[in-house]
């Protein structure tokens, strides 16, 4: 359904003229108070924040209730809303054809640490250019309430009963697989999540931001640990960032001994906030540990736990030209007559 | 009785040997000398060590399909001697090497048996265990050579193009050719009386596996995305496209790949970064087999729905399952056809030979654009993976992409509204955009219930809409794939209707039972769905054999589906032992049949 056109001429404008509601999409039909609800909300600010032409985004996701959101933001973009897993692969086929978009893909739990791992995985293996988002709530929502691969174990089901195999983290799977841009969040800090998503999208290669998004339908009750009320109570925001786009200059005061700015490809920076001085956002052994103590400890952290700006993206990595392939004219793709005629020599 | 230039010859080998690229040496040698010549490839599933077979078919009539007797044999692998044994013909040769004599084992009084210590010889003239192994093949060609008077100077100058930058192995190879050479000359009387003369019929013509054709094709569609996922028979395909592309599609300015090839993780994410490929307006490909099909079911159900265009080559090997993955079979026709859930039937193009996996890949693209719809070109292990004589390919400097209804920015900017599932023309094919064009364009693709604007639906009668406006395309299909080839007399009431790789066994049987007074016509189909001309074939013919290689008759199925054939007029002749199809078996069958008609 698409929503009702209200302007107002005192709205802020971004560099190109548009409001945010510019980058609005379709109304939801998600249940109300809906975790992921929230996230498209940090996704549309950020798109609209970065001044980022609609129709030069393209959305990706696969199949669940996250997978739906794309239609909630942007509607001047295009979407594709793949089969249940799959939407690494379509997202690498359309950045192997069209370097030239930015690439936002929305996934869940399920679809990205059950029916599409491998998937996952090898998209992080390609450092394929894009911003991957998991709307984590540790269930399957759509089909009713089933345990997801990222439930904790312990964690209690809305019908009482307790899981006990261990969860697949996003977060931890993606640092062991060597994804270069890695955060964690949840849905109800828009704060941390915009700058995130930023740094994201401007991040050239795989970026992850698994995003605790609770399911107030079947897992926001006493004894899950993917409820609003578990996630408030032990999440802590350890590493928190700024994103500060190009040609910006750094205004905010930091602590020198507690700050320190990245550079992206494209000019723009993200400005580590961190609490402890010797964590090293750039190691990934680091990371890992810090992530598995926390773990341990029950803690929930977010933040950007780690960036590699170092490793080439999936086009580098194959050498292919800058101009996307898509745009190449027939003319400089087909080897011609004379060239073929030739060729025929070598098979006689 | 002398047989000049009709014979076969069968080399019986351990694989991992090298014995390739004597065979190859072989065949080329053959046909530089004018004389048509096919050379099949019979290998495991494996690196090395179990045995493996090629079976060279001289043909002055210039028939490419599997000879149905061995003249000569090559027995290099003492595993298979028996079998190796059996196989000749009465009256014809068996070569083995005699270093270890083995005269007990090699006993049939109807043959003659030549030893000719080729270990021996290359043990005492070349160094290295490996230099010696593939020696002792090349020097089995050298034996032949001297035994059905192959011209040594056109096998001298094969050598010395091949190992052009290598001189010492140009050096050692002709070597190994003097020592089989030298020593047939030398004990037996030459050349045998199944022997070659020079013709002049190759003259145009070249030596080409259709995996490479098609992947040339590939190249001069335009293709710049091919994803895949390893699989025999389909990977040389990917191969060729690898080779071709580099090339020809490096940027001469940038060094730049003018290509993107993506090894996939599996088949169901090599048909997804297809699609997401040609969702982005390129050209996208990828190679596979039956069980990568079977993997990508629900993504080829997706781009039927979703309308997304794609080209898959299946190079069809023996199923069901992992089946036998380096034998030939024709047994995909019904899973390509209507992979997926759901009611979906797709484009099928069938070539019979290299020549035609070129110009059908070609074709594939142009049809997946304007259709958008996933185009399937099945063709098999036979046709993919064994040299056939073809004739020169031909490129028309006039061909250009057609890239189908894709709305440019200007038409969109002129627009009122764009939606995505409209028939405005009527021949049920709608409108597309490219992401990144214009604002206006963009649109949600998606597998779930649509309507006619392309917006999410569950109303019964705008789903219906659309899947009934696909079968509106599906007709418009009809009328745009390839025609069957057809060679018709009204003399004949019985006919032959077949597929592929079919196609020189049934050329070659034709002819034959011609000879016996049994006139045939034949028909060949080219494409899925039928267009009117099968279904006109069909109609004009009280019988027709349907001959096919697989087990169930999976082309008859189809017709029967498709275009309402009388299933008693259609009786199947089947050949599905992994093994090419040959005239012998067809010519079999259809006297079988008629035996059978007479008797009822």
């Amino acid at each position: 359904m698409p929503k009702p056109i209200i302007s107002h001429p005192k709205l802020p404008r971004n560099k190109l003229g548009l409001i945010e509601r510019d980058y609005e999409g379709v109304v939801s039909t998600l249940c109300a108070g809906c975790g992921h609800d929230s996230i498209t909300a940090a996704i549309i600010q950020a798109v609209f924040e970065l001044d980022l032409e609609p129709h030069m985004l393209a959305k990706v996701s696969g199949i669940g209730c996250s997978s739906k959101t794309p239609a909630y933001f942007v509607s001047q973009s295009h979407g594709f809303n793949a089969v249940h897993g799959r939407m690494p692969s379509i997202t690498t086929g359309a950045n192997a054809a069209n370097c030239d978009l930015t690439y936002i893909g929305v996934s869940g739990d399920g679809d990205s640490l059950s029916i599409g791992i491998g998937q996952f995985a090898h998209a992080i293996r390609r450092n394929l250019n894009m911003c991957y988002i998991i709307e984590n709530n540790g269930v399957y929502g759509l089909t009713k309430g089933q345990y997801s691969a990222s439930a904790d174990v312990g964690s209690s089901a809305k019908k009482g009963a307790a899981n006990k195999q261990s969860p697949i983290d996003a977060v931890g799977t993606a640092i062991g697989l060597g994804a270069t841009y890695i955060a964690r969040s949840f849905s109800g800090d828009k704060q941390q999540l915009v700058p995130l998503i930023k740094g994201a999208l401007a991040h050239k290669g795989f970026a992850l931001i698994d995003i605790i998004s609770p399911c107030v339908t079947f897992n926001d009750h006493e004894g899950s640990t993917k409820s609003y009320a578990h996630t408030r109570q032990f999440y802590h925001h350890v590493i928190d960032v700024d994103f500060v786009p190009p040609a910006n200059e750094i205004k905010a005061a930091y602590d020198d001994g507690a700050s320190m700015p990245v550079e992206l490809h494209d000019g723009s920076k993200v400005i580590f906030r961190k609490v402890d001085k010797d964590y090293d956002p750039t190691s990934r052994a680091a990371a890992f540990s810090f992530l598995r103590s926390s773990i341990n400890a029950g803690e929930i952290i977010t933040g950007l736990l780690y960036i590699n700006e170092g490793n080439g993206d999936m086009h580098e990595l194959s050498g292919s030209i800058d101009t996307p392939l898509s745009k190449i004219p027939y003319e400089k793709l087909n080897p011609g007559k004379k060239v073929l005629e030739k060729l025929m020599d070598r098979y006689r | 009785m002398s047989k000049i230039n009709d014979f076969a010859i069968k080399i019986a080998t351990v694989n991992g040997t090298g014995s390739a690229s004597a065979n190859g040496l072989l065949t080329k040698s053959i046909f530089r000398m004018g004389i048509p010549i096919v050379g099949k490839n019979y290998f495991p599933s494996n690196i090395q060590g179990l045995p493996t077979w090629y079976e060279v078919r001289v043909s002055k009539d210039g028939f490419q399909s599997r000879s149905s007797c061995i003249d000569i044999m090559i027995a290099m692998n003492s595993q298979t001697y028996s079998k190796d044994m059996n196989d000749i013909v009465s009256g014809g040769w068996l070569i083995y090497d005699s270093t270890w004599p083995r005269s007990n084992l090699l006993n049939r009084k109807d043959i003659t048996v030549l030893g000719i210590p080729l270990s021996k010889m290359c043990n005492e003239h070349f160094d290295g265990t490996r230099t010696r192994i593939l020696m002792k093949n090349i020097a089995y060609v050298g034996a032949l050579a001297a035994l059905i008077d192959l011209d040594l100077d056109i096998i001298t100058k094969l050598l010395e193009e091949t190992f052009a930058s290598k001189k010492h192995l140009a050096k050692s190879n002709l070597d190994a050719i003097s020592l089989g050479y030298d020593y047939v000359k030398e004990h037996f009387s030459c050349p045998l009386p199944t022997m070659l003369q020079p013709m002049d019929e190759t003259k145009d013509h070249i030596m080409m596996d259709g995996n490479t054709a098609t992947g040339l094709g590939c190249v001069f569609a335009g293709a710049t995305v091919g994803a895949w996922y390893p699989i025999t028979p389909s990977t040389s395909l990917m191969d060729a496209y690898k080779s071709f592309c580099k090339q020809f599609r490096m940027d001469t300015e940038t060094g730049g790949k003018k290509f993107c090839i993506v090894q996939a993780e599996d088949e169901l994410a090599a048909i997804g970064i297809v699609l997401g490929a040609t969702w982005n307006g390129a050209r996208a490909f990828t190679p596979t087999s039956g069980p990568g099909i079977s993997l990508m079911g629900e993504f080829i159900g997706f781009a039927y729905y979703a309308e997304l265009p794609a080209v898959i080559f299946d190079v069809q090997r023996t199923g069901p399952s992992t089946g036998m993955p380096t034998r030939t079979q024709q047994c995909d026709l019904l899973l390509c056809a209507y992979a997926s859930h759901g009611d979906t039937k797709h484009v099928l193009l069938f070539p019979a030979n290299p020549e035609e996996c070129f110009y059908m890949a070609v074709a594939a693209f142009d049809l997946a654009d304007q259709l958008q719809t996933p185009i399937m070109m099945l063709s098999d292990l036979d046709i993919g993976m064994n040299d056939w004589i073809c004739p020169n390919l031909q490129w028309d400097e006039n061909y250009q992409p057609d890239k189908g209804k894709v709305l440019s920015a200007e038409d969109l900017e002129s627009m009122e509204q764009f939606y995505r599932y409209f028939d405005s023309d009527g021949d049920g094919i709608p409108y597309r955009t490219l992401p990144g064009e214009h604002p206006k364009g963009a649109y949600f693709t998606r597998g779930s219930g649509h309507n006619k604007y392309g917006a999410y639906t569950e109303d019964s009668a705008e789903y219906q809409e659309v899947v009934d406006r696909l079968l509106v395309k599906w007709n418009t299909a009809r009328s745009m794939v390839p025609a069957p080839t057809i060679e018709y007399s009204k003399f004949n009431s019985t006919a032959i209707l077949s597929v592929g790789s079919c196609d020189e066994a049934i050329k070659e049987a034709l002819i034959r039972l011609k000879e016996k007074n049994i006139g045939m016509n034949y028909c060949r189909v080219k494409a899925f769905p039928f267009n009117d001309d099968v279904k006109t074939f069909i109609d004009k013919h009280e019988q027709i054999y349907v001959v096919e290689q697989n087990r169930d008759g999976q082309l008859r199925s189809l017709l029967i589906l498709d275009v309402d054939a009388d299933p008693k007029k259609l009786i199947s002749i089947l050949h599905y032992d992994g093994m090419p199809i040959n005239a012998g078996f067809v010519i079999d069958k259809v006297e079988e049949e008629i035996t059978k008609g007479c008797v009822a």
